[in-house]
């Protein structure tokens, strides 16, 4: 084809397809043909040969087997999602909280900005996985090991507990809150990206409101819930499906999917169960975007 | 006229006085959270550095009363540490900079121009970051075992593809066409990035005689400082602690995040041979030095990214906020 006969516009668009190739590529390859067969396998039984693999259509028994017959799977994937629902609030919360708290100016704040993100650069599923079978060696069983880290915390909650029950809080919040605190080093070493994206969040609120609100005399705290969080609630939406995915990512459920496939070798069964977490994750994710997306307000 | 006078400096007391308890409030969040996430680090400090002598002595709480780097030297000799280290870095580098230049690329190409099907081809961008990465696992491994695109392999070789499990093929060619771990994330960042970059630069290249791949290697990308840093930072930090892939891909190759989550067994094993109390199986060490070892072993193994952290950290806070993440 001669390139000179082209106008301009069809010019551009021939450069910006040869931009985006090398993902292309990558996208048809090891993107969309993998999950095209993971389909597949999911529908049949998979046994591995030397020189390759074959394939028996068995219709929809993997996914029967792994909902009514695997002891575990059904057990796992709840407990996932209720880990996930306790997860995403705490994690919000602190980290919008944690973002307007660097945004605001005071003395050291790029070093407790420096601080802050530390833990983006420490949060490893390696390095946690040999933190706690340190443990699990050092006490002969996981669940002195679990106690030990939590006593490790130093915290006595029993205060807290009490303190809140006097000032007539429900149990389940109260439940929350302890929670949140004997965990908050896993909030925080969780939190790290979504506080990126909140304090970018935050850069973009122009300050002239900010100005405005205070010579009308408005308080820190009117400010936030006036000013800072309407301006911010878009993101809430991308911070939220991105703690969702993000959650998900070193669970159980994970661990489950992987030791089906290459410890019992059971490759149609693992591909099953994959698909049936992605579409809970999928449906999840439809209704978490709706649902938010109607509060979530628009600037412009 | 008095009155309300009276009442304004009245409010005007109280919001001073509210700001500053908020400040002091502020404080001590602050302090008590950067505590929260350096107490861990300082404790396998305090440990790296302890003689044994010292575990059995309740009454050191941080700093310990002999000093010693024997620990350090025993976790190295257990890890292997240095060639380790060299192996892991040349890695990560590898892939953290053919991951960066495709991104950056597929980012510009999604950002700059038009062409058909181009939302369907993003919205398709967001969904490699939604789909779960246990859904391609199985797949993708069997991909590598027997690599053969389009079955070129078997046409000329006439083998069944080429194996290519605990190579360090399947990350690089996974980072090199843009799909290796978190690429989708990267491409949205570079994307948001150069959306925002004014059109007029790119106009007067054009006018000037700059093709399309001139524009964007001369002009473009040396303003891109921002999220580059950004996605070069977080594309080296989650490949180095990477075990999804590499025990997928790579379950036997000399690299760093595989030998630290088998560090606990290695160090059971290894320990009394190094020092020098026999290697047989019945032989224990005192499991409490095994896990003085292995918090020393993990504060090596987070070390080298932790000083990296130290010097690129002032760019990268400054980076975050103009990269623009946000949309």
């Amino acid at each position: 084809m001669n390139l000179r006969r082209l106008t301009l516009t069809q010019k551009r668009a021939f450069l910006g397809v040869a931009f985006i190739m090398p993902w292309l590529l990558g996208f048809v390859f090891l993107f969309a043909t993998p999950l095209i067969q993971s389909l597949r396998f999911s529908f049949s039984e998979l046994k591995v040969a030397p020189g390759g693999y074959s394939l028996d259509f068995i219709g929809l028994k993997n996914f029967t087997n792994a909902l009514s017959i695997d002891p575990n799977y059904n057990r796992i994937l709840t407990e996932s999602l209720t880990e996930m629902a306790w997860n995403v609030p705490m994690i919000l919360f602190f980290s919008l909280f944690t973002a307007a708290m660097l945004n605001s100016k005071f003395k050291g704040r790029p070093i407790a900005r420096a601080v802050f993100f530390l833990p983006v650069i420490l949060a490893s599923g390696a390095v946690a996985a040999a933190q706690s079978s340190g443990l699990i060696q050092l006490t002969g069983s996981s669940e002195v090991a679990q106690e030990l880290g939590l006593a490790q915390n130093g915290f006595d909650p029993l205060s807290l507990v009490f303190m809140l029950s006097d000032a007539g809080m429900p149990v389940w919040f109260i439940n929350y809150i302890v929670d949140a605190v004997q965990r908050i080093y896993e909030i925080i070493s969780s939190s790290g990206v979504q506080i990126l994206i909140f304090l970018a969040a935050l850069q973009s609120v122009p300050v002239t409101m900010y100005e405005v609100a205070k010579m009308e005399g408005a308080t820190p705290y009117e400010t936030f819930w006036k000013i800072t969080f309407p301006m911010v609630s878009p993101l809430i939406l991308t911070n939220i499906i991105y703690t969702i995915i993000d959650s998900f990512t070193e669970s159980q459920l994970t661990r489950t999917i992987y030791t089906t496939a290459f410890q019992a070798q059971n490759f149609g069964l693992s591909a099953a169960m994959s698909w049936i977490y992605t579409v809970v994750i999928s449906v999840i994710l439809i209704v978490v975007g709706i649902l938010v997306s109607r509060k979530v307000f628009y600037y412009n | 006229m008095d009155n309300e006078i009276v009442v304004l400096r009245m409010q005007k007391a109280r919001n001073k006085s509210i700001e500053l308890l908020w400040s002091i409030f502020r404080y001590i969040l602050i302090i008590g959270i950067s505590f929260v996430i350096i107490y861990p680090l300082l404790q396998q400090i305090s440990v790296a550095i302890k003689d044994k002598t010292d575990i059995y002595n309740p009454t050191i709480y941080m700093i310990p009363v002999h000093f010693t780097t024997e620990n350090i030297r025993l976790a190295m000799s257990v890890l292997n540490y240095w060639p380790l280290l060299k192996n892991t870095l040349l890695f990560v580098c590898s892939t953290t900079l053919l991951q960066a230049a495709s991104c950056a690329l597929a980012g510009y190409g999604f950002a700059r121009f038009t062409f058909p099907g181009r939302n369907i081809l993003f919205t398709l961008v967001i969904l490699t970051i939604l789909i779960p990465s246990s859904t391609l696992m199985v797949p993708m491994y069997l991909h590598f075992r027997n690599f053969d695109v389009l079955g070129m392999v078997n046409l000329f070789s006439g083998k069944e593809g080429i194996n290519m499990l605990n190579t360090y093929w399947p990350s690089l060619i996974t980072a090199a066409l843009a799909n290796g771990l978190k690429s989708g994330l990267y491409i949205y960042i570079f994307r948001q990035f150069f959306r925002g970059m004014p059109a007029e630069i790119e106009e007067a290249a054009l006018i000037d005689g700059a093709g399309g791949f001139r524009t964007f290697f001369t002009i473009m990308l040396p303003n891109a400082i921002p999220p580059l840093i950004t996605v070069t930072l977080f594309a080296f930090v989650w490949q180095y602690n990477d075990t999804f892939y590499s025990s997928l891909f790579m379950s036997q190759s000399n690299l760093m995040a595989i030998k630290i989550a088998s560090l606990p067994a290695d160090a059971n094993q290894y320990l009394p041979g190094i020092l020098g109390v026999g290697a047989g199986s019945n032989v224990k060490v005192d499991p409490n030095l095994v896990s003085m070892i292995v918090d020393t072993g993990i504060l090596l193994a987070i070390a080298p990214l932790v000083v990296m952290y130290l010097f690129v950290q002032r760019f990268f806070v400054e980076s975050v906020e103009r990269t623009g993440v946000v949309g």
